[in-house]
């Protein structure tokens, strides 16, 4: 079976006009969402308490509020998650409490109320370990992006890895974007997600740039526009085949793998999704328009092949 | 050209044996099981113990699967929750408190898997349940306590001295001593930094007084500091105990922080309760004119002499000692275990500081030929570790313990001096806890994701790429095995993220896959023969394959730096499934080419779809 068999190299390298717009629109709608609403943050990064509790039957919210209210923690946030018998309760951080005594206190109280209450998770952090894990992540981030441009670089060309960490940037902003759009909760493994992400799609666009290279040596009178189209057409198959493997396993995370994994499975879908978009169409045009020939690839390292094609 | 040389494959079959028998433990599962351990060191660990705790269970007519007795103590094995929880009870109750009996899981692997070191993963607290917690060291608390101390200190020297001084305070960490003449406050300073070389001293001139701020150096701070976390984590470790927890992490993380996980413990509230208790040890005299049998006698009937106390000492004499405290732990800076030079016997040393020396030295000076008690205090209840007799005069602060009955207890003896305390507060800044009964739904979704993930990929695989497919999926299916079964040799903490990486790490694996069966494809379509196509198919791919797994492999390992937690479990199973898909992608895959084309004679077309 073969589904991709393109006969002619598709011009790719035409579209860019568009697919640049494209890109610019949603990366400045990411960013839009991004500083209009911002990132729903999760209790890893703001501190707080967040306890999941189950219940045999269906759990009565109004009473667990009022049971939480009694605490005096009116800021708490009391609503189902998964099935009407889970029930996930949010405390934020408050002055002069003692957070760690917090979830004593509130699951205390609804023992009192319906002794078949059970926990599920309890998670509390304090306010100063929330703002060590955002910068920690923060400096992840960086570090992954500087670690990947230098390999590049070092492998290809300064211009290749401009335009995949772009690219690849491109792809982490939009997660970000979706993320602050529909307000979903970010948080650590979100987080080990987007990293991933940055990973991954990197490996999308050195197939691509491998290529590339790989052109420059066979088509010697090719101009560059064209050693890119080919490149790209040539590996189609190979990308849209491993992102749908790649895929499969998340969605299998994202409908099976239970609450705790669904935002990651999320974040990694729209990454994946962005990601085989980007590499393609965002970072090939860019290392073009950065100016990206033959000469800085192959450079004096090959002077004269006898063949195009020199096989083993 | 398309076979390996002898020791490639040997090379493969030894990972993969290595890998079956790594592996192996985690199918065979894990039971509820009893895990029972001395709390003192008195009591000993031993095959009597094992006999004994297997009266009990035949007793009670508890079943258990497997019983044996190894490094860290007896361990029973048994079928169900229930019959595990009911043991545990019924051990408690017959052993006595000189045993910890703790809930755990044992592998069901046969023993001769147990002796190759093969054990199942190790599986963090959001798969198998239980409690983290993140404490913080309150430093400032710790040095405040060290110049509170030294005020005290100030007091006794200057007034030897006899050196007029109007006070002396304790302001924020630095200490003051006012006077009123120029020339106290000048010999003053020559005494205070020739007794505490660790103090800087600064002159200082408030108008009416002199004052002299003595503040403690970077290095003495440091060195307090660094006390007081490892006497909080010697205790925790002593508290932890008591809650009888089969396998407690207890961790100092960063300069003042220390992390605990406790797997399997459901109680929070008493587990927050223990770790934040305080104990302190004092030392008080024993009241020797009222220590005739009779007193003694009325005294465990109820009658105690007004102001004493009557106590049982651990080794079973009664005693009743005043109520006085003459020291307290506070000013213990180190003890330790070791061996009398003369007797040979075991001994506890245990170090004062400055102040503390000079109250024991008046104390045994006055009390030579009388028993000073030992009291460990905590929530009220005190405990009489030992009361040894005085034989001289002990000054210097190096004091020894003797009467140890052998070196398990003197190391025991030493430990609970030193841990008795805390020895400064500490705060909850973290605290994750996961039922069991989540814990093991995260397992059974994450397995069940996997391996759903996994059938459906290689399905497709089989179907689009024919035998090709089904080689890149014996491939996938050999990195799945190599991958646990690192895992497992390494005892990594397998978490939930950890598990969403083993899946993360199949769905990305089958990219070398997928790109060696395109390129052996565009070969073929290149007019190339087979046997040429899968050479160049390999070779080709194997640059880009090597090239993205580098850089998925710059995000691991930046992941596993700067996570913690959750994030850091991701990245360990991330950066190893990297290593195993490389190595099963390429080689695996190729060997197995290789067998199956590399040897004929003529190879007219390729399976490839």
């Amino acid at each position: 079976m073969e589904i991709f068999r393109i006969k002619h190299d598709i011009p790719f390298m035409s579209y860019g006009r568009l697919t640049t717009a494209i890109s610019l629109v949603t990366f400045i709608l990411a960013v839009f969402f991004l500083a209009t609403k911002g990132l729903a943050l999760g209790v890893d990064f703001t501190g707080g308490t967040v306890m999941e509790v189950s219940y045999p039957q269906s759990a009565d919210l109004t009473k667990i509020r009022s049971a939480v209210d009694a605490i005096g923690l009116k800021e708490a946030t009391v609503q189902n998650f998964g099935t009407s018998r889970d029930v996930m309760i949010r405390l934020p951080i408050k002055a002069g409490l003692s957070t760690a005594q917090l979830s004593e206190k509130v699951l205390g109280e609804l023992h009192k109320q319906n002794n078949s209450v059970e926990m599920r998770r309890v998670e509390f952090v304090g306010p100063q370990v929330g703002r060590e894990l955002y910068e920690n992540g923060a400096l992840a981030l960086l570090l992954v992006c500087i670690g990947i441009v230098s390999y590049l670089a070092l492998r290809f060309e300064w211009r290749f890895a401009v335009a995949a960490i772009i690219a690849n940037m491109h792809d982490v902003v939009i997660i970000l974007g979706f993320f602050a759009f529909f307000q979903w909760e970010f948080n650590l493994t979100v987080l080990a997600a987007v990293l991933a992400v940055l990973g991954y799609s990197v490996n999308e666009s050195v197939v691509v740039f491998d290529r590339v290279r790989e052109n420059f040596r066979k088509m010697r009178k090719a101009a560059v526009a064209e050693v890119i189209n080919n490149a790209i057409t040539r590996t189609m198959s190979r990308t849209v085949i491993t992102h749908a493997m790649t895929q499969t396993m998340v969605c299998s995370m994202l409908f099976f793998g239970g609450e705790v994994l669904h935002n990651f499975a999320l974040a990694l879908t729209i990454g994946i999704l962005f990601g085989i978009y980007s590499s393609v169409l965002v970072a090939s045009p860019i290392a073009m328009w950065l100016g990206v020939s033959r000469e800085h690839l192959i450079g004096g390292t090959e002077k004269k092949p006898t063949t195009a094609d020199a096989l083993p | 050209m398309n076979r390996y040389p002898l020791w490639k494959y040997l090379l493969i079959l030894a990972a993969l044996i290595l890998g079956v028998l790594y592996s192996m433990p985690n199918i065979f599962g894990e039971s509820p099981a009893v895990q029972i351990s001395t709390a003192k060191n008195t009591s000993k660990l031993d095959p009597a113990l094992l006999g004994e705790v297997e009266t009990v269970l035949k007793q009670e007519k508890i079943t258990y699967e497997a019983l044996f007795l190894d490094a860290s103590g007896v361990k029973v094995r048994f079928s169900s929750p229930d019959t595990q929880i009911r043991a545990k009870d019924v051990l408690q109750s017959k052993l006595g408190k000189d045993y910890v009996v703790a809930l755990n899981l044992l592998s069901r692997s046969p023993v001769w898997l147990r002796s190759v070191g093969a054990l199942p993963m190790y599986l963090g607290l959001d798969l198998r349940g239980g409690v983290h917690f993140l404490l913080q060291v309150d430093m400032k608390a710790a040095l405040d306590k060290a110049a509170e101390r030294y005020v005290g200190d100030f007091r006794t020297s200057l007034r030897k001295e006899r050196i007029a001084y109007v006070g002396v305070t304790r302001e924020g960490q630095t200490v003051q001593v006012r006077f009123s003449q120029t020339s106290d406050q000048a010999k003053a300073e020559s005494i205070i930094s020739k007794e505490f070389p660790d103090l800087t001293l600064k002159q200082a001139d408030s108008g009416s007084e002199k004052l002299l701020i003595a503040s403690l150096s970077l290095p003495a701070q440091k060195r307090i500091q660094e006390f007081a976390l490892k006497q909080n984590i010697q205790t925790l470790h002593n508290r932890v105990n008591e809650l009888g927890v089969a396998e407690p992490i207890i961790q100092q993380q960063g300069a003042d922080r220390v992390v605990v996980q406790l797997p399997g413990v459901q109680d929070t509230a008493k587990a927050k309760e223990i770790l934040g208790r305080t104990a302190t040890l004092e030392i008080r005299m024993v009241d020797e004119e009222k220590s005739d049998p009779t007193t003694l006698q009325n005294a465990a009937k109820g009658q105690v002499p007004l102001g004493d106390e009557f106590y049982v000492e651990r080794n079973g004499i009664p005693v009743l000692v005043k109520k006085s405290v003459v020291l307290t732990g506070d000013y213990i800076t180190d003890a330790g275990p070791g061996l009398d030079q003369q007797s040979g016997g075991s001994v506890v040393h245990v170090n004062f500081d400055g102040r503390g020396a000079r109250i024991f030295k008046q104390i045994t000076h006055e009390n030579v030929g009388k028993r000073m008690a030992i009291l460990l205090v905590e929530k009220g209840q005190a405990e009489v570790i030992t009361a040894p007799v005085i034989r001289e005069e002990i000054g210097g602060g190096r004091v020894q313990i003797s009467g140890m009955a052998n070196v398990q207890e003197a190391t025991d003896v030493a430990l609970l001096l030193r841990a008795g305390a805390l020895a400064a507060p500490m705060d909850i800044i973290e605290e994750r806890t996961v039922g069991p009964s989540m814990g093991e739904e995260n397992i059974k979704r994450g397995i069940h994701s996997t391996l759903l993930g996994f059938t459906a990929i290689a399905v497709f695989m089989m179907i689009y790429y024919m035998v090709f497919g089904a080689i890149s999926v014996l491939a996938l299916g050999i990195n799945l095995l190599l991958l646990v079964a690192i895992l497992s040799m390494l005892q990594a903490t397998l978490t939930l993220p950890g598990l969403a990486a083993i899946a993360l790490t199949l769905g990305m694996a089958i990219d070398a896959n997928v790109l060696i069966n395109e390129r052996i494809r565009e070969e073929l379509r290149n007019g190339n023969t087979p046997q040429a196509a899968i050479h160049a198919g390999y070779d080709r791919a194997f640059d880009t394959i090597f090239d993205s797994n580098v850089t998925t492999l710059i995000a691991g390992l930046a992941l596993f730096m700067f996570g913690t937690g959750p994030v850091k479990g991701f990245a360990v199973v991330h950066v190893l499934g990297i290593m195993t898909s490389m190595f099963s992608a390429i080689l695996v895959s190729r060997a197995i080419v290789n067998l199956v084309y590399g040897y004929r004679r003529k190879v007219t077309k390729l399976v490839i779809g």
